[in-house]
């Protein structure tokens, strides 16, 4: 069983790097970027003996806590089988 | 009165304000090792810059979760005085005892210069030695200064005169030039509601010798030893 888990910077956080890459990909001539935001992912393997809820809830708890900042980042967790 | 400098792997200011504090305060001090948790014999701690944990996950997180900021957290409740410099104020905003939190510099790039802030609030245990409005030159050295919190937050900080230092220019004047990192409101160090723990961007004990090109760092190593004579008296 695997907990996948996106954090993403809250809408308004300046992100600098994410507006550097959208200028080098400006420049390369890629069209129709609007923006561009850079977050980070994290894989998380759980024991396959886990109940779905008890994996949900300790990989739900690990984002809020230790993977993100809830001053500036925003979390979504998927739990893969 | 006895000082303690935290130490986490990647702290690489700790000898520096060791330094400041035992030549020119004058007063003990220590290091504290982060897995360390007994504070009891400390009336000050400075978390010192660096870059703890390699700045994974995010700048001052990992410390943050260390056994040490468990206790710090104890002795800032009590009251205790707590510095956080550069690497030292992430840290303090990860772990809740500030608010708001330190984010890339706006023009991506790692700064190394002498800046110069404005001092918002002279009215702290920090900063009692030195005078409303006074501009103080001091280096700065991170990728990560760029202070960064909710309106609501900035509205609070603002309100309770919690601001404590600000960038500005030679004639204390906060632009967007005079601004490093593109911080918020030209914020450069805040503190807490109860004024007891302060974090700031520059470095004040890089900033206390003429030789290293400013000594104006001094006044807030005094201030902080001058509040905590004042309390040994009382």
């Amino acid at each position: 069983m695997k907990a996948k888990v996106y954090v993403t910077l809250k809408p308004g956080v300046l992100d600098p790097q994410g507006k550097a890459i959208r200028n080098s990909v400006g420049l390369m001539g890629y069209g129709g970027i609007a923006d561009v935001r850079q977050g980070k992912y994290f894989e998380i393997a759980l024991d396959a003996s886990l109940d779905p809820e008890r994996a949900r809830e300790t990989a739900e708890r690990m984002a809020r806590e230790v993977l993100a900042n809830p001053v500036i980042e925003d979390y979504r967790v998927e739990i893969e089988a | 009165m006895k000082f303690g400098v935290i130490v986490f792997p990647g702290s690489n200011c700790d000898h520096d304000a060791y330094h400041v504090i035992s030549k020119h305060v004058g007063q003990p001090v220590s290091f504290i090792w982060h897995r360390e948790t007994d504070l009891t014999e400390y009336d000050a701690l400075i978390i010192p810059g660096g870059f703890s944990y390699g700045d994974y996950l995010r700048v001052g997180a990992l410390a943050s979760f260390s056994p040490v900021m468990s206790s710090v957290k104890e002795f800032a409740a009590r009251g205790g005085l707590v510095l956080g410099i550069c690497n030292g104020f992430q840290i303090l905003c990860e772990s809740g005892l500030l608010p708001g939190a330190l984010i890339r510099n706006r023009d991506l790039h790692f700064v190394c210069q002498h800046v110069r802030v404005r001092v918002e609030n002279a009215d702290t245990p920090f900063t009692n030695e030195l005078r409303h409005g006074q501009i103080l030159s001091m280096p700065v050295a991170h990728a990560d200064g760029n202070y960064v919190c909710d309106d609501e937050t900035l509205e609070e900080l603002q309100r309770e005169d919690r601001i404590i230092f600000r960038y500005c220019d030679a004639e204390g004047r906060t632009t967007p030039e005079a601004n490093p990192n593109g911080a918020r409101d030209s914020i450069a160090g805040i503190c807490n509601r109860g004024r007891n723990v302060v974090g700031l961007m520059p470095h004040p004990e890089r900033a206390c010798e003429d030789l290293l090109g400013s000594s104006d760092g001094r006044g807030l190593f005094h201030s902080l030893a001058a509040t905590l004579a004042s309390s040994a008296a009382s």
